[in-house]
């Protein structure tokens, strides 16, 4: 592994008008949905498999694999593609940039993964917030319906009202159908009973936008690259305190040391102090998970989750308490309230982490949060409440003692504004 | 542990998925062996051997939802030698075979604790001023599986208390766990998706569904099926304490469906009704008439002694023996005496009418039809309904197609509704009505368009499969060869009949005789003619309302003619202004007896109140008859009542008019049953003409229709119903419309008022 970018889905970005049906033609777009048409169904699924390629959602389920859970087609009930473009995870900010600069990428990869499927009707559903990629998205399935490129698919570009739970693969189902949007009990699972009660495949914007480099380049292509079990390419989000925080599109198994490397170090030369591998759900990493590889396996051993490679990266300057409870409150606002411990426990772990923060409070009620998150983790109905609690016992795994100087200190011992970029350009 | 939310805890009230299922599945919980069906749920199964696994959103008649969260269970082996990585929630988890199961092992018991630690959170711990402490599930769970100190030092959410999601209906927010119960109920049972989760996260909870309302006839079960007390019932609110009240078995007096419920008192007087458990009949589910429609037992003018009308021509208390002996004279003393007991009395009491008819004044003219009638009817009732073998709940559950004639179950039969609802699917429900009213469709039902009158040819054409069932509402006796037409289609179809009359004591007195049982004596509409004519001179009137008879004009104009009539009645009445001795009779709540359902099954309730000096109209009559002493029997017998055909009153229109009217009863009207429950009342459907488009553009939204019987100025709505029918209900304004319009199926004149 060396530390070079390999860039697939983001090679074009920087390309003359990318977004265009023209711009992306010109870098070979589209051949790969021809390829894709010559070839038979199962032969599509079966080169997905063999890629390799898992959920880029954060999941890390084989796409293939998901596919072929689908039922025979007897049924006679319509098959659904449907596409999770609902990226709200603090931190994570891969598919909007990836859908802003080239939209068309995922709707040759939609067309190649309805054909895969047998679906006529695939369904994109948007975060609703990013109005200027909705317009980018609405372009590009207009362009290449009149551009005849996609047959009888029907693509329908879904803008979402701005929950986060209908990231949530079926709270985005009952959203869509114009329900609220609260997850669904399971079984019946998606692919036998998803979208309007039919047969239904929900793959994550990267997923399917990585299928048509698939296709083109093989799958083997694909599975050499990255790691044993991790295969291909992945966007890492590198934000927060780095020198050059964005996308960095690297093989899987890349560690967090190259990809700052990449990035021009950590902002003004300081010090990492902890970071998350895949988004706010995915339990914090410090300075001593500087080599980790970042794929499923290493970081699911080192006691996190690879999740949506969004690195959000904090330097010394930053109270790991503020930053949790910030998150903590996130996940307050964004429970769905289905459930009991994902609603009443975020609600009371935002209030126990406020008065920490204040330096109110007792060293006991370190002990009494992990036992809230002990309480929320694998009892919530989905896992926004497992997500709601890795910050808060990772954090208290690594930082155990910064919560306590707030208790020592009477108050946050750290000085908010130092982590600004506004703070550090005034003392240049 | 009692759960009073109608949750049916315990093994003998869970329900299993499917009773036909065959294979069983063996597996261990908490160290014992239990076998059940395929595909039962880990908490039902528990509940096989007595383990009471702690839940909330579950409830064994609506879907799964795992939303609380509380029953999470410890599964060290799913069966496949593999156990779960974290606690399941045993609601949603199918059984399977070698599973095991730990209710309340280290694991489960944690999870469990902290479930309910989280839903105190939140919770305003109010239970020494709410409704539910003393009969709580949260407040019984939390006891046996919650902590005895809080951890929680914060603010808790707080609401404006309470909101009315109806009238009948109040939710105090701060209370409410959002276990869906309610909302899932209003969604899958009745059909009334009135209610619905609102906002997110701590501010989530239950409001008015967008664009609706939470009207629905089944309200109350929402109330009796909170876990908590945020839904309470507006008019028992603050009333009284569970642990002050005493509960008795009761049988809902309200409709002929025989619905199980539980009656609470205090003192002599009942504070509430609660749905009883009944998997055959009403399983948990009862309608709001029979939850709310109590208080016209304990209204202001509740009949309290004897009256016996005096020489200067009013009422005056009398003793019970001065009344018997008044009542006895004046009978022995007849030319002629009609006995119309009315629908609402129990099997027992229909029984002395009919044998105090027959026996004591050797042979008098009776019926309990206190409504439009036919004799056509009498014959169909004589050789189709009683003695009949019975067609049950359990036969329409597994019929593969029910016909709906005459009747329309969600306002007329709440009980067979929500039982058609439950196994709509895959089950041809067909209406032969004059529309799609809103309870059909809830059904599924198919129309089978019809005017009134026209339901004979209609029903001829329906070609029924065998194992169909009719079900007949007594409606059908208002039209003309419609019953005949029913009874011919039965026999060549082989589908069976259900008569499904609207009054609990209807079927008890079919099956009582107390109807014309031969050719020569007087269904009630000839008794009326009769009185008028003198051949008739006294009347024995129970509980019959002259304005929901044929005729009522001629009904009281009888009560004048006749030169004696003895009223026994709750209240006081059009019937008990007009009698020579008036006999208070006991409310239901006052006696034991029997209700027989449509089905004909036999419905024994026991008395809630044992008051002194208080009497059944078995009692009374029988007091009546021991004080008889011999009646002019040359004055009755025998005679030919063939001569005069009453009932040929319903069907001849006698007003030329452009519109045949259609009507039925709302299920919560102006019938006086229903008086004194202001909150309930309110809850009543508007009472609008319904007709079609052209005729509601061509007349307005303000009609005028005008019968034979008067005219009534009432608004109007677009219906899909043919273009020379109106619709109107028969007894949500004034005095109803056989009173102040015209009969069901006659002409009315419609014009724009």
């Amino acid at each position: 592994m060396s530390a070079t970018l390999t860039p697939v889905l983001s090679a074009t970005w920087g390309d003359e008008r990318a977004w265009t049906l023209d711009g992306y033609r010109a870098s070979g777009g589209y051949e790969a949905l021809e390829t894709a048409r010559a070839m038979e169904p199962e032969a599509v699924v079966e080169m997905v498999k063999g890629s390799g390629l898992r959920g880029r959602g954060g999941a890390g389920f084989p796409t293939g694999m998901k596919w072929g859970f689908l039922p025979p087609l007897e049924d006679g009930k319509p098959r659904y593609l449907v596409v999770n473009a609902d990226e709200s995870e603090p931190g994570t900010c891969k598919d909007i940039p990836l859908l802003m600069a080239s939209p068309h990428t995922l709707i040759e990869g939609v067309a190649i993964s309805s054909h895969a499927i047998r679906a006529q009707h695939a369904f994109i559903y948007l975060r609703g917030e990013v109005l200027h990629v909705y317009r980018r998205l609405l372009a590009a399935a207009r362009e290449a319906r009149e551009a005849g490129l996609l047959g009888d698919l029907e693509i329908t570009v879904h803008a979402g009202a701005g929950a986060y739970i209908c990231g949530e693969e079926t709270a985005l189902l009952d959203s869509l159908e114009g329900r609220r949007g609260q997850p669904r009990l399971r079984p019946p699972f998606p692919a036998v009973a998803g979208l309007y009660a039919s047969p239904t495949v929900i793959n994550n914007v990267e997923s399917i936008a990585s299928v048509p480099a698939i296709v083109r380049h093989g799958s083997d292509w694909f599975a050499d690259m990255g790691t044993e079990k991790s295969n291909g390419v992945g966007i890492f989000s590198l934000s927060g305190h780095v020198t050059r925080p964005g996308q960095y599109e690297a093989e899987l198994g890349i560690t967090l040391r190259e990809l700052l490397e990449l990035a021009g170090g950590m902002r003004n030369g300081r010090r990492l102090k902890f970071w998350t591998p895949g988004g706010s759900s995915t339990p914090l990493f410090t300075d001593e998970h500087l080599d980790v590889p970042l794929d499923f396996e290493s970081v699911a051993a080192a006691g996190s989750m690879l999740g949506t490679r969004a690195l959000q990266i904090f330097d010394e300057t930053v109270c790991v308490v503020r930053a949790v409870l910030r998150w903590t409150e996130f996940y307050k606002h964004e429970s769905c309230g289905k459930c009991t411990p994902c609603r009443e426990g975020t609600y009371w772990l935002a209030q126990v982490l406020a008065k920490l923060e204040r330096g109110e409070g007792s060293a006991s009620d370190l002990d009494l949060l992990l036992d809230q998150c002990d309480n929320i983790l694998g009892r919530s109905f989905c896992a926004l409440g497992d997500g709601a609690t890795s910050p808060i016992t990772s954090s208290i795994k690594y930082f155990r003692q910064e919560y306590l100087d707030h208790l020592d200190h009477g108050g946050c011992p750290f000085d908010p504004a130092a982590s600004t970029l506004f703070a550090q350009e005034a003392t240049k | 542990m009692s759960d009073n939310g109608g949750a049916s805890a315990g093994p003998g009230m869970t329900t299993t998925p499917d009773k036909t299922a065959e294979k069983t599945v063996t597996l261990t919980i908490d160290g014992t062996v239990v076998t059940v069906p395929e595909g039962t749920l880990v908490i039902r199964a528990a509940e096989q051997i007595g383990t009471q696994i702690p839940r909330f959103c579950d409830h064994p008649l609506l879907a799964p939802v795992g939303a609380c969260r509380q029953c999470l269970v410890d599964i060290p082996d799913a069966g496949n030698g593999r156990g779960f990585p974290k606690p399941q929630a045993s609601c949603t988890i199918p059984v399977a075979e070698g599973m095991i199961v730990e209710t309340s092992n280290t694991t489960a018991a944690k999870a469990q604790t902290g479930i309910m630690e989280f839903l105190l959170v939140n919770h305003p711990l109010d239970c020494p001023v709410c409704d539910k402490g003393g009969e709580c599930p949260l407040q019984n769970q939390a006891m046996s599986h919650g902590q005895g100190e809080t951890r929680f030092e914060g603010v808790k959410r707080t609401f404006e208390k309470p909101i009315s999601l109806s009238a009948n209906v109040l939710l105090d927010r701060e209370r409410c766990i959002v276990c869906q119960r309610c909302t899932r109920f209003a969604a899958e049972i009745p059909g009334d998706p009135g209610i619905a989760l609102i906002e997110r996260g701590a501010r989530q909870q239950i409001g008015i569904a967008e664009g609706r309302d939470f009207s629905s006839y089944f309200s109350g079960n929402v109330i009796q099926i909170c876990p908590v007390g945020a839904l309470t019932s507006a008019s028992y609110r603050f009333r009284s304490r569970p642990f002050d009240l005493v509960s008795t078995p009761g049988i809902a007096e309200h409709d002929a469906c025989g619905a199980a419920i539980r009656i609470d008192h205090r003192r002599g007087k009942v504070m509430r009704r609660l749905a009883g458990n009944d998997p055959e009949v009403n399983q948990e589910w009862i309608t709001d008439k029979d939850r709310f429609a109590f208080r016209y037992a304990q209204a202001f003018d509740r009949l309290r002694y004897p009256q016996v009308r005096d020489e200067d021509g009013s009422l005056r208390p009398a003793s019970w023996i001065e009344a018997f002996e008044l009542a006895a004279r004046g009978l022995a003393a007849a030319g002629g005496v009609g006995v119309l007991p009315g629908g609402r009395v129990t099997l027992e009491d229909a029984q002395a009418y009919a044998g105090f008819a027959r026996d004591t004044l050797g042979g008098a003219d009776v019926d309990f039809r206190a409504r439009p009638l036919s004799a056509e009817e009498t014959r169909f009732l004589a050789t189709h309904v009683r003695g009949a073998s019975p067609v049950t709940y359990a036969d329409l559950d597994a019929a593969s197609e029910v016909v709906l004639l005459g009747l329309e179950p969600e306002d007329e039969a709440g009980t067979i509704f929500l039982r058609l609802r439950a196994v709509r699917d895959g089950k041809r429900i067909r209406t032969v009505a004059s529309l799609l009213s809103a309870g059909s469709h809830k059904l599924g039902a198919e129309l089978v368009r019809c005017a009134p009158g026209g339901e004979a040819d209609v029903i001829g054409g329906l070609d029924p499969g065998a194992g169909a069932i009719l079900l007949v509402g007594e409606r059908l006796a208002t039209s003309p060869g419609a019953l005949d037409a029913v009874a011919a289609l039965a026999a060549s179809s082989g589908a069976r009949i259900g008569w499904v009359p609207r009054r609990a004591g209807d079927r008890g007195a079919v099956e009582a005789g107390a109807f014309p049982l031969d050719a020569h004596t007087r269904d009630a509409d000839q008794i009326v003619e009769a009185t008028l004519s003198g051949d008739i001179t006294a009347l024995v009137v129970g509980g019959v309302d002259p304005d929901d008879t044929a005729d009522p004009a001629a009904f009281l104009a009888a009560l004048d003619a006749a030169g004696f009539v003895v009223s026994l009645e709750l209240r006081e009445s059009a019937v008990t202004q007009r009698a020579d001795v008036v006999l208070p009779v006991a409310a239901v709540t006052e006696k034991a007896g029997t209700f027989v359902t449509w089905e004909g099954r036999h419905r024994s309730f026991p008395k809630t109140f044992d008051l002194p000096a208080t009497y059944s109209d078995a009692e009374i009559l029988g007091h009546i008859a021991k004080r008889f002493r011999g009646v002019d029997t040359a004055a009755l017998l025998p005679r030919d009542a063939s001569s005069t055909s009453a009932s040929g009153r319903v069907r001849t229109p006698s007003v030329a008019g452009t519109f045949r009217l259609s009507t039925w009863k709302l299920m919560i009207d102006n019938g006086s049953l229903q008086a004194g429950d202001k909150s309930y009342l309110a809850t009543a459907r508007p009472a609008v003409a319904l007709m079609s488009r052209d005729n509601l553009l061509k007349y307005g939204t303000t009609v005028t229709l005008t019968g034979d019987r008067g005219a009534i100025t009432v608004p109007a709505q677009e219906a899909d119903v043919a273009e020379d029918v109106v619709w109107f209900p028969s007894n949500s304004i004034g005095r109803g419309i056989l009173a102040d319009l015209a009969s069901p199926g006659s002409m009315v004149e419609v014009s724009h008022a």
